[in-house]
């Protein structure tokens, strides 16, 4: 079974149901089925091939959802990017996948442009809410074609055992992978999560978090499959208008990441018990403060809360019954249902209760490896138990304590954790040394009470540059994602090095302890 | 606070904070959201400055775009509070 039927199954059973409510707008499984296959063909008509990949470039909407079953309806690959995404690293990440399309909108469409100067595989650009503007060449409009009947049947789209998505995740070396998964692996992750969640048709489950962010993707897939109502936002930029939506539309599951909870915690006039209707209440990304899970709680006493663990190479591996969290508040838990996780040494045994090693999981959702990249795919990937299976190293350290239950330590990597979002000190660092007169730059993150952490750049200039806070920020913010541009700068003369002469993150954070204390 | 100064204090601390391209320019009713030059951490930071700088109680209820989404919608809505505490707008001032 491919995904796309969670949307069609759903269709067949509730077709007057609201799917997707985002802002004003109201669509119905079958509207939103109905669309979807239109949008399918028109992009299969125009050229999208079977197991093409189309990187769908929108900010949580409606259309995006549209998009995204429209490209699996016409059995070719999705990638959602973030919309926060420049021009440079759109072209590299449709460069590296050869994409085929892009499904845009009015406000990105120049950012894509700019991308599409240099990736020529491009041959189909969708662009949304482009107005009355003659389309340009390549170039068809989202909505005359989900205003156009679909006669013809599709193409055979696939089966399950093809790539349904490539999600894109940051790495230490400071590219962006693309993680394969096939129709098979999102089936069986959607119906763990959906399984421990105990998710059902009268759910309405806010989704606020990027789609472009696994997490905030599978809210779209969970919701299809259980044929639950999703209200859909974009940014969590003004909390009282989401809580206000909540309220009205009667939300029964939130999403979130710590950044959210530390937002709603130091809101001032939110009272406890105010969203009677909240069932459930998850996080992950990075740990809730067990001081935080214990307001939480306070101010939605009749949500359940799941801390939750994972990666996008399997999209979860571990969450915490809710019934332990009161018992052990630091712990992300056991193992998805389905699914295996245990601790390794450096030589890759298993160790016992209460030693640290890497996480590695197995099962039905650990991805097929990255887009091709064999070397970046065999450091993941690594022979399992049975002769035909591999199994993830997570690259982060573990221990479980004697009941089983596993609590994170840290990763292996310089990866900083921000807003929930993963950050490589490298592409900044990259970015950094684009600007004339950095000589010297370094990238670490500093403990921050909303982001988690708060990307700091450390900074020695060549001599006779006049560069301020400001122009580092600026340049940054040029060319990377919102949540990667440095929140803090330091000038030095020089930067902290090894032995061996190269630039030490190390020295520099453990300089940042010793003035903490 | 006369108006004028007020938009000037809050075109300056979103073009400081905010604009990152240089070639941009924001116009004063054009939605922040929309240009995607804030997010939920930037809102936090405006309210921040709001509070700190210009002086008012910004109130969980009205941290809404109609509010805060815009240079025009931040002036009417800060001079609005200023106005209706003058004794916090003499301080201030």
């Amino acid at each position: 079974m491919r995904v796309e039927r969670f949307l069609t199954d759903s269709a067949a059973r509730l077709a007057d149901k609201t799917a997707i409510v985002a802002g004003k707008k109201r669509l119905s499984y079958a509207e939103l089925d109905r669309m979807s296959d239109r949008l399918a063909a028109a992009i299969s008509n125009r050229g999208i091939a079977r197991g093409d990949r189309v990187v769908v470039f929108m900010d949580n909407s409606w259309e995006a959802v549209v998009a995204i079953f429209a490209v699996l309806k016409a059995g070719a690959v999705f990638s959602p990017i973030n919309p926060s995404t420049k021009a440079d690293k759109l072209a590299f990440v449709l460069n590296n996948c050869r994409a085929a399309g892009v499904i845009t909108q009015a406000r990105l469409a120049a950012t894509a442009a700019t991308a599409m100067v240099e990736a020529p595989s491009v041959k189909l650009v969708v662009l949304s809410g482009g107005g009355k503007a003659p389309p340009a060449t390549g170039c068809l409009s989202f909505e005359d074609a989900i205003a156009e009947p679909s006669s013809a049947s599709l193409p055979f789209a696939g089966i399950s055992l093809d790539l349904a998505m490539l999600i894109y995740t940051s790495g230490s070396t400071g590219f962006p992978k693309g993680v394969m998964m096939t129709h098979q692996n999102a089936m069986a992750a959607a119906e763990s999560i959906t399984t421990y969640l105990e998710n059902r048709e009268d759910d309405v489950i806010l989704g606020v978090l990027p789609i472009s962010f696994d997490y905030g993707l599978y809210q779209v897939l969970m919701a299809a499959r259980v044929g639950a109502t999703l209200v859909l936002e974009r940014s969590f930029a003004f909390p009282q208008v989401i809580l206000n939506r909540m309220a009205e539309e009667k939300v029964t599951g939130l999403p979130l990441v710590p950044t959210m909870a530390a937002i709603l915690l130091q809101m001032r006039d939110l009272k406890a018990g105010s969203l009677p209707h909240l069932r459930y209440i998850t996080n992950t990304a990075a740990a809730l403060p067990p001081a935080h899970i214990e307001r939480l709680q306070a101010l939605f006493p009749s949500a359940r809360i799941y801390s939750m663990y994972g990666l996008t190479e399997c999209k979860r591996c571990t969450y915490l019954p809710p019934e332990e969290l009161l018992r052990r508040p630091g712990s992300v838990g056991i193992a998805i249902p389905g699914t295996e996780v245990y601790v390794v040494d450096d030589s890759g045994h298993r160790v016992g209760a209460g030693i640290v090693g890497e996480l590695v999981v197995r099962g039905p959702h650990v991805m097929r490896g990255y887009w091709e990249n064999p070397e970046a795919t065999d450091k993941a990937l690594k022979p399992g138990p049975l002769p035909w299976e591999k199994v993830l190293y997570t690259g982060d350290h573990f221990r479980a304590d004697e009941d089983g239950f596993l609590y994170f330590i840290g990763r292996k990597d310089d990866i900083i954790k921000t807003r929930g979002e993963k950050v490589a000190p490298k592409e900044v660092e990259t970015v950094l040394y684009g600007l004339p007169g950095v000589a010297e730059a370094a990238v670490v993150g500093v403990a921050d009470p909303i982001l988690g952490h708060a990307i700091k750049a450390v900074v020695a200039l060549s001599p006779g540059a006049d560069l301020t806070e400001q122009d580092i920020i600026r340049h940054c913010a040029r060319s990377l994602e919102d949540f990667m541009v440095p929140k803090l700068v330091e000038f030095r003369d020089e930067l902290p090095k090894t032995e061996s002469g190269k630039i030490s993150r190390r020295l520099i954070e453990e300089e940042m302890l010793e003035a903490a204390e | 606070m006369q108006t004028e100064e007020i938009s000037r204090q809050v075109r300056e601390f979103i073009e400081e904070n905010f604009l990152f391209q240089e070639e941009a320019e924001l116009a004063d009713d054009e939605s922040l959201l929309d240009a995607g030059l804030v997010d939920s951490t930037g809102i936090l930071e405006l309210v921040a400055f709001l509070e700190g700088t210009l002086n008012i109680q910004v109130a969980d209820a009205e941290i809404v775009p109609e509010n805060l989404d815009s240079i025009n919608a931040i002036v009417a809505y800060v001079t609005g509070k200023l106005a209706a505490a003058p004794a916090a707008a003499a301080v201030a001032a």
